[in-house]
């Protein structure tokens, strides 16, 4: 089996783009942008963690097998939310349930 | 049949070592799942007991033997029991840890220590639910609802979450652990598509484990926290949602139904095939399936949620999706039945374990449909008819594969035969006695009697004694069988390697095996459950 | 020192080897998928968390903006750049290890829980600062403004995400001092690491865990 090393030099670009959509993140919340706050703190994050995942935590360079099962966690969790938000946003749609 | 045999082999995983230190410490996966069976054969009679009480309650309309709220009290350590000591590890931390890695062709698990944790954890959780039985019981009803199991119960709430915590984490573990070892520890030649029908359910079941679990670890957690710092996540004077919690819980507790299914699926495979020595129909149907139900099992949960003030159409969505999973049910009793087909059928007590599952599985899972209508399920939801629906499936269907793989595998724990007619015996009490409790549940449900209620009118008595009749011969029915296997170990005759004449890895290694299964690792080169071949090719 | 690009092969080392496994390439295979399915569990478990606050946000907008000003952005930001850096430490730390250094190891873990440590300690100065303003709920929580409830919640929310992550920050480091202490013996080689890679990814676990918290919990109310 081989292993591979990833560059110092990647880790410190990864790092450093990491340190900048933080203060990104920071900066952008005292802008006004409606409800679209929540979409651009969610979309930075989620860069963020795609990047932590794909350089700190190897998943770049790991098996197939182990990109499935990284995936699995995400999509229950998206499954957990979605159908539970599922019950919480058509709750006032129709006279019976009131909304929550 | 394989000839007789006059003596155990010399050493093997029973008495490699010898001493207490030698089983609390073992890593052997044999071993484990030895420490298993006593303890969990132990949790399986203690929630038999409150089972007793619960049905000699009911045998009279009055709460006559117990005051309501220690009926209330019997009934939930009934549930917590049963579901969390017993049907969710007998299967896969009994039979799964001791046959997989021979299934496998491997020494042992990928993580032998972290199997001995997962008991250890088993134990502590266990061992919480002791504490609170002694000391006065839970009274929430299994499914811990909020606000009364964070705010208004008298009973002891936080302790059994705890416990139920904590004994998920050795569900988590156990599933990991199998996952993992499927993946990377299986023989050379042994592809996913020759592996045996119980690895591929042990496999989606692990692989709900690992992704429902931790939900319900957090919602009984909140639970928790609400009730010692008397916050509100879920309190609706504080702001809180109690459909939230229902949610969380029901997110892992109906897929834990599959935890509690699908192994019993994957035993049902193979004893079927051994007992018609024919190979499944439909293999890959059967294993598919199994992957499907894990998955699909996921999408269904707020069918239990239709009484509450969940969205109406929400509830439409649950509903409609919960039909769809009867399909891959459907396939898997569908394929048993056409394995039977021309196959070469024989009675022993394993196959009778087996018929019994299929009929009594499909019964059950029928009226899984009736409920998952939501129209229908708003009158009988919180009734015996639910009550019934999921007993027919946990008990004529997990139960009875449980005792099938208990049979079928005594030979290698232990390297004895057990007496076959007294193991029918009791398999008829067991099926007599099952449907005599259970049946006139369905009944009683449909016409309206509530469940967890002490009282009941007086129209339902008939029904109730009939059930009450019923369970004594049930318990009858689960006390034999710990007779004679006990007995079996001094003075039943010896098995040999592969007394059933099966198909499987596990049946090439001696009865009782050495601790690391196989002197070297075997190659596969043959489909399984070749039983077109020769017999004496087989030993 | 720099390092290149480069592949290397794992060398069968018997003593490292545990006796269920065939050889160091399938342990290695093996307790990297481990890892995974427990943080894929992980990810469950907080994920039961983040359904709550996805769902009391949603009921509660306006209340979660007003109640998320009381945090205080300058700590929560600090500690995310010092919870990315102590990722930081701790990839160098793996690579160290892979590369059989076993000094710039033990110095790299010691910087992650040190990073780690400077996280809990500006987490718990947060706290104490809630505290002193009367903000824990179940503890001593006064809301004079509307909304009392909704607004409880949110600070609900935020002390058992925190609070849970926290747990989890304390566990690595326990974890963390493990290694540290198997390094110092010369545990670890470059055929044998895998201790120092599973825990680091659980490490940068716990890091993604507060990616989310931070935007989630302090940045709701700053644009109002």
């Amino acid at each position: 089996m081989t292993v591979h090393i990833t560059p110092r030099r990647t880790y410190y670009l990864v790092f450093a783009v990491l340190m900048i959509l933080t203060a990104t993140t920071t900066g952008v919340a005292f802008i006004d942008m409606g409800p679209f706050n929540v979409v651009v703190a969610l979309f930075i994050a989620s860069i963020k963690a795609v990047l932590v995942v794909l350089f700190f935590m190897h998943v770049l360079h790991v098996t197939n097998l182990t990109k499935v099962f990284v995936a699995a966690g995400i999509v229950w969790l998206a499954i957990l939310i979605a159908l539970t938000l599922n019950d919480y946003l058509t709750r006032g749609w129709d006279p019976i349930s009131r909304p929550f | 049949m394989s000839p007789i045999v006059t003596e155990l082999p010399k050493i093997h995983y029973l008495n490699a070592a010898y001493g207490l230190k030698s089983w609390l410490l073992t890593t052997d996966h044999k071993r484990i799942a030895i420490l298993y069976l006593i303890t969990v054969t132990l949790y399986f009679f203690l929630g038999g007991f409150f089972a007793l009480l619960v049905r000699l309650e009911l045998m009279t309309p009055a709460s006559d033997l117990l005051r309501p709220e220690t009926y209330n009290r019997m009934f939930t350590m009934h549930g917590i029991v049963m579901i969390f000591f017993f049907l969710i590890p007998a299967i896969p931390a009994i039979i799964g840890n001791f046959v997989i890695p021979m299934m496998l062709g491997a020494r042992d698990l990928a993580f032998p220590r972290l199997n001995l944790l997962s008991w250890y954890l088993f134990m502590a959780g266990g061992l919480f639910t002791l504490y609170v039985v002694v000391i006065g019981g839970v009274d929430t009803g299994w499914t811990f609802y909020v606000p009364y199991s964070s705010v208004y119960s008298n009973s002891y709430v936080v302790a059994t979450g705890l416990g139920v915590f904590i004994t998920g984490f050795s569900s988590i573990l156990t599933g990991l652990n199998f996952v993992v070892t499927t993946h990377t520890m299986r023989a050379p030649g042994l592809t996913w598509g020759r592996l045996p029908l119980f690895m591929w359910s042990l496999y989606a079941t692990s692989l709900v484990q690992i992704l429902g679990t931790p939900v319900l670890a957090i919602a009984v957690a909140l639970v928790g926290i609400e009730r010692i710092w008397r916050v509100g996540i879920f309190d609706p004077s504080l702001g809180g949602d109690p459909i939230l919690y229902q949610h969380l819980f029901w997110f892992y507790s109906h897929p834990a139904v599959y935890i509690m299914v699908l192994p019993a699926f994957g035993v049902v495979s193979e004893l079927v095939q051994t007992f018609s020595r024919k190979r499944i129909f439909g293999y890959k149907f059967v294993a598919g399936a199994s992957i499907g139900i894990a998955v699909y099992g996921f999408l269904v949960w707020g069918h239990h949620m239709f009484t509450t003030r969940q969205s109406v159409y929400a509830g439409l969505i649950f509903s409609f999706l919960s039909y769809f999973i009867a399909v891959p049910s459907g396939i898997k009793v569908f394929n048993w039945t056409a394995t039977l087909y021309k196959g070469s059928v024989s009675y022993q007590t394993p196959m009778l374990y087996t018929f019994g599952f299929i009929g009594l599985f499909t019964i059950g899972g029928l009226t899984g449909l009736f409920l998952a209508a939501m129209g229908l399920d708003l009158h009988v939801h919180d009734t015996y008819f639910v009550v019934a629906h999921f007993h027919y499936i946990m008990v004529g269907g997990t139960v009875m594969a449980y005792l099938g793989a208990i049979h079928y595998y005594w030979p290698k724990m232990t390297g004895r035969l057990y007496p076959d007619a007294w193991g029918r015996f009791a398999a008829l009490l067991v099926f007599v006695g099952f449907n005599l409790t259970f049946f006139p549940q369905f009944l009683a449900g449909y016409l309206g009697m509530p469940r967890r209620y002490a009282a009941y009118p007086e129209e339902f008595h008939l029904l109730n004694v009939m059930s009450t009749a019923g369970a004594s011969v049930l318990a009858v029915g689960y006390l034999v069988p710990l007779i004679y296997l006990l007995w079996s170990l001094r003075h039943a005759p010896l098995a040999g390697p592969n007394p059933w004449g099966a198909r499987g890895l596990e049946w090439q290694t001696p009865s009782p095996p050495p601790t690391f299964n196989f002197e070297k690792t075997p190659i596969v080169t043959d489909e399984t459950y070749e039983y077109s071949l020769e017999e004496e090719e087989v030993v | 020192m720099s390092t290149r690009w480069r592949r290397r092969k794992l060398s069968e080392s018997t003593n490292a080897l545990a006796h269920q496994f065939d050889d160091l390439e399938q342990q290695a295979r093996s307790n990297t998928l481990g890892m995974w399915a427990f943080l894929a569990t992980e990810v469950l478990f907080f994920g039961g968390l983040f359904t709550a606050y996805v769902v009391y946000r949603h009921a509660f907008p306006e209340a979660f903006a007003v109640g998320s000003k009381h945090m205080d952005v300058v700590a929560g930001t600090v500690n995310t750049a010092v919870l990315i850096a102590s990722s930081l430490m701790m990839a160098l730390a793996v690579q160290s290890a892979q590369l059989g250094l076993r000094r710039p190891l033990i110095m790299f873990l010691l910087l992650t829980m040190t990073l780690g440590a400077v996280f809990l300690g500006i987490k718990a100065w947060e706290y104490h600062h809630k505290y002193v303003e009367n903000l824990v709920p179940g503890v001593n929580f006064v809301w004079e403004g509307p909304l009392r409830n909704q607004v409880q919640m949110l600070f609900l929310l935020y002390f058992i995400m925190t609070g849970t992550h926290a747990l989890h920050m304390v566990i690595g480091i326990c974890l963390l001092t493990y290694l540290v202490l198997g390094a110092r013996r010369g545990r670890f080689s470059r055929e044998y690491f895998f201790p120092v890679e599973i825990i680091g990814l659980y490490w940068h676990f716990v890091d993604l865990v507060w990616i989310f918290l931070f935007p989630l919990l302090y940045l709701i109310g700053l644009h109002l």
